[in-house]
């Protein structure tokens, strides 16, 4: 096996590797592929050769490292340099963490593809001429492809789960709270989450376990947090009560995802667990609570970018023109959009029939969920309602792309801890399951999710395999 | 239409006071920055950096808890922050986190002694918010100057934002609750209530009503009120402006308008303020803010004793005049200081008369409180027991008073030092006088004959043998014998 096909826990517990061989795996794993996958927006200088194994982890565009370029692949931030560490980073780097570089991503964590990066796309290693997903796109194209073992994304409505499910890699959204904010660049503040993309379940527990942790600089971030992530990861199963949502597995689905669903909730029914049919109702409203909520903040989180401290600046000699002519230049179609979608939401006269209506939506849809989760200790259903599309499919169509996150976001409104695992490949393309938990049962989510990775026995490499055989470009004919 | 003058005049004021916290509002920045370079009392929070996230400070809420209660107002046991929306370059993040739909605080009153008696003017809501940063604008207004300078020290500073009801029926009122307003917030230490340098800021609405037909002017935002001064000058400027009004006059539009002290008006600012929707909603980075009781007791236990009570106290324990009570408690370190000085000498009205006449006067010289001069209570009694004793006169006192304003030094010191004391030895005044009744025999001559004013001829050429040292009362004495005293 290469280094660079290892999990970190497996690096991590070999004997016979040396520090400088798992530095060289991975940058010239890097070298090698990046070409064609184009995760990175910034890729680190090979620093001299530690004194321990490297800890290798990619970052996010929008979480800041300090004295780096934090774009948010934005051209507003394209020349942008941190001037603190996120606490993410700050954790990372306390413990021994390497960080190689910046991922790419939509524009300010909008869109489901990567596509909105104002800089180039990036390429699922899957099939490069398909969308990695998004928008922390970089971050599981670049662990799919064996660049990295590890990556930290941002989740405000599925943006770590659905990469991840295209990508062929575990990625997990914590219990909303539960991981510093400080750093992140927000969007969406009270839906954005920071979490882990591995390729292995323990590998995600142990990275969560790093940068999990209640902190002074962060007033949405709680006390409960969970004490160990990895700790029920190998309890069994059984009697562990799952719902399927009926609205989950509808005729928006994709019938081969479907199919490997069920496949798994058979074996997961064979290892003792008890699975049952619910309906929920709000799930239905969700996306459009989602697009009323996220772009209202995003609209006001935005208004810093105004060219008058750093960033992109056009000057103009009146002040509303300055305004106006950098936030043209900066922001992408995409943004432009939800800020409008965002500020309309937000005016007086739309605000009740809006924002206000969205905000009572979703204590509704959260009680929905409280009332499943006094019955059930998991939600299950797919990641993702389509395999990896082609690049270009949806640029056109916005609304077809926001039902990419039709079923991760209900997890993001609930605040509620969910990851994506690989169950099976549906034409040549990873198909993930879904698995969402109580608030602060982020250990137990793991535990169900650990257990799935034993029975489907995916192999994480394939991406890998595919990239290096040039089979990846194959539907290009 | 003849030019009336019994329209109503309807005044409400909305109020910032600065919060004297040690840090700012939503980060671990000094609250003490102007004298530091534009841009160094800074971080990521109160500059609008990526990523940054606001941290609530809680001894601004203690202290918005603290002038709630003053104000007597309802403390919220659930208040919540809300984003305020608009660009401006000295708001960093595109936002003001204030408090909209939930303030802290509301329903209070503050009562006032106007001429016409006490009156109470209702305080609609208090509620917190963090401060902007500075403009420099290369000329003097954004659009027209070459280039404009952000200075971001001053952003986040944490602000108690008070509205009152439009309760003040005169500009005057307005000012004698500005300047209440202002005291109270001393007295509690949560602002140290400086129009001139905006540590306390003053926005005034106004409008006229006509009592007969019950018809309103515009209301016009009256802004930019740096003293207590321009409170009474700018509101009266603008309801005689508003009079106008009512004879038709077009020019008088809802619309804000600033007070220019050197043109001594206020000047219209349309056009610099568009109609702003501000997008209020809640501040997803703060949670709400949940008190308990306990802590609003624990604070309200905190209260020092506010004017009005500490005016009455003084009335009753000291057995001063209304008057004097209410200039001795305009100002919690003059009432510190007139009480002790009563702890060390026990005539109260001696003191209060000496605090509120060559005290006042040199405070109001020098522009400073009493704690912030060299003078201390044991100045101001070691003075007035030396005149009981004689040794130096009121008049004499009052040069030492001065003297001791300048220097720091001990009435004794200077009486000494400068020969000052008092001559209260008849032997020795008797000699003077003799001496000034023998150089004088027409004056003598003519104070015989009838004209008794005289008399205070010789007093002054006495005095000014003594300059000034000699008992007053003795040479009156003295002078009256010599010049009735039977001709030799
Ligand atoms: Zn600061």
């Amino acid at each position: 096996m290469k280094i660079y096909e290892m999990t970190y826990s497996e690096i991590e517990t070999s004997k016979d590797i040396r520090p400088d061989e798992v530095l060289d795996a991975f940058y010239n794993r890097i070298t090698d592929v990046e070409d064609k996958v184009k995760a990175f927006i910034s890729i680190y200088e090979r620093r001299e050769n530690p004194k321990t194994k490297p800890k290798i982890i990619a970052v996010k565009d929008n979480i800041l490292v300090e004295g780096k370029k934090t774009t948010c692949a934005s051209k507003i931030l394209e020349s942008f340099i941190a001037p603190y560490d996120a606490t993410v980073v700050g954790k990372l780097k306390e413990n021994g963490f390497y960080i190689v570089g910046k991922t790419n991503m939509d524009e300010f964590a909008m869109g489901s593809s990567t596509e909105n990066s104002a800089f180039f796309p990036t390429h699922n290693p899957w099939s490069i001429s398909r969308v990695p997903g998004g928008s922390s796109g970089g971050s599981a194209a670049a662990v799919a492809a064996g660049e990295v073992p590890l990556a930290l994304g941002s989740d405000t409505g599925g943006s770590i789960r659905q990469p991840a499910a295209f990508c062929g890699v575990v990625g997990f959204k914590p219990t909303y709270g539960l991981i510093s904010r400080y750093g992140l660049v927000a969007f969406g503040s009270s839906l954005d989450q920071i979490g882990g993309f591995a390729r292995s379940v323990e590998d995600v527990a142990k990275l969560s376990n790093i940068i999990a942790g209640k902190e002074d600089l962060d007033s949405t971030s709680l006390n409960n947090s969970v004490e160990d992530f990895t700790r029920l990861l190998k309890r069994p199963i059984k009697g562990l009560k799952i719902a399927i949502p009926r609205e989950f597995m509808s005729n928006a689905l994709d019938k081969g995802i479907k199919d490997q669903i069920e496949k798994t909730i058979y074996k997961v029914e064979d290892e003792g667990a008890v699975v049952e049919e619910v309906s929920m109702k709000m799930m239905d409203y969700a996306t459009a609570i989602y697009y009323i909520i996220a772009p209202a903040e995003a609209s006001s989180n935005l208004s810093r970018y105004d060219g008058v401290r750093y960033g992109l600046s056009k000057s103009d000699p009146s002040l509303k023109h300055q305004y106006m002519k950098t936030r043209d230049a900066g922001f992408g179609p995409e943004v432009k959009r939800r800020i409008m979608i965002g500020t309309f939401t937000l005016s007086a006269g739309y605000y009740e029939a809006y924002f206000e209506k969205a905000q009572r939506a979703r204590t509704k849809l959260i009680k929905e969920f409280n009332d499943v989760f006094s019955k059930y200790d998991y939600i299950v259903g797919p990641t993702t309602p389509t395999v990896a599309f082609k690049i270009g499919e949806k640029v056109e169509n916005p609304l077809q792309m926001y039902l990419q996150d039709i079923y991760t976001i209900p997890a993001n409104l609930a605040g509620i801890p969910a990851i994506s695992v690989p169950i099976g490949i549906v034409d040549g393309l990873p198909v993930g399951l879904q698995i969402m938990g109580k608030r602060f049962k982020d250990a137990e989510v793991l535990n169900l999710a650990y257990a799935v990775e034993q029975m489907v026995n995916f192999d994480y490499t394939g991406g890998m395999k595919k990239l290096d055989e040039g089979l990846g470009d194959e539907d290009e004919k | 239409m003849k030019m009336r003058n019994d329209y109503k005049i309807v005044i409400g004021l909305e109020i910032h006071a600065q919060l004297l916290t040690k840090t700012k509002m939503f980060c671990g920045c000094s609250t003490e920055y102007s004298f530091d370079d534009p841009n160094t009392n800074v971080c990521p929070v109160c500059m609008g950096m990526p990523g940054a996230l606001p941290i609530t400070n809680e001894q601004a809420i203690r202290f918005g808890v603290k002038a709630a209660l003053a104000l007597n107002c309802r403390v919220n046991l659930y208040s919540r922050f809300d984003r305020k929306n608009y660009f401006y370059p000295d708001l960093p993040k595109g936002y003001q986190i204030s408090q909209y739909k939930y303030p802290l605080a509301e329903h209070g009153y503050l009562p006032i002694e106007t001429p016409n008696g006490e009156k109470k003017v209702r305080i609609r809501r208090l509620h917190l918010e963090e401060d902007a940063g500075k403009l420099i604008h290369q000329s003097d207004k954004i659009d027209t100057a070459e280039y404009s300078l952000v200075d971001l020290n001053r952003a986040g500073i944490p602000l108690a934002e008070i509205v009152t009801e439009p309760d003040m029926a005169s500009p005057r009122e307005a000012r004698i609750f500005m300047e209440k307003l202002r005291n109270i917030l001393r007295y509690i230490d949560v602002c140290n209530g400086n129009l001139e340098e905006g540590s306390l800021r003053c926005d005034a609405n106004i409008s006229l009503v006509d009592p007969e037909t019950g018809r309103s002017t515009p209301r016009i935002e009256v802004k930019n009120i740096n003293s207590f001064k321009f409170v009474e000058h700018a509101l009266e400027y603008e309801a005689n402006r508003l009079r106008r009004f009512f004879e038709g006059d077009k020019d008088v539009v809802r619309e804000t308008r600033g007070w220019d002290s050197k043109l001594q008006m206020t000047i219209s600012q349309r056009g610099k303020e568009e109609e702003n929707d501000y997008r209020y909603f809640p501040e997803p980075d703060i949670p709400p803010i949940v008190l308990r009781e306990e802590f609003i007791e624990e604070i309200k236990g905190e209260l020092p004793e506010l004017p009005d009570a500490k005016k009455k106290r003084f009335m009753q324990m000291y057995n001063i005049p209304e008057y004097d009570a209410s200039i001795l408690v305009s100002s919690k370190e003059l009432a510190n200081f007139f009480e002790e000085c009563c702890a060390k000498y026990d005539k109260p009205k001696i003191v209060s008369n000496w605090i509120m006449t060559e005290v006042l006067r040199e405070l109001k010289e020098r522009g400073v409180e009493i704690n912030e001069t060299k003078i201390t209570s044991k100045h101001l009694v070691e003075l007035l027991k030396e005149i009981d004793k004689g040794t130096i006169s009121a008049n004499t006192a009052k040069s030492v008073l001065e003297r001791a304003f300048e220097t720091g030094e001990m009435p004794n010191e200077i009486v000494e030092k400068q020969g000052l004391k008092q001559i209260s030895n008849a032997d020795e005044i008797r000699k003077i006088v003799q001496k000034v009744v023998e150089e004088n025999p027409k004056v003598v001559a003519q104070y015989r004959g009838g004209k008794t004013k005289a008399m205070a001829f010789f007093i002054g050429q006495v005095m000014k043998v003594t300059r000034g040292k000699a008992n007053p009362k003795m040479v009156n004495q003295l002078v009256k014998e010599a010049l009735e005293s039977p001709e030799e």
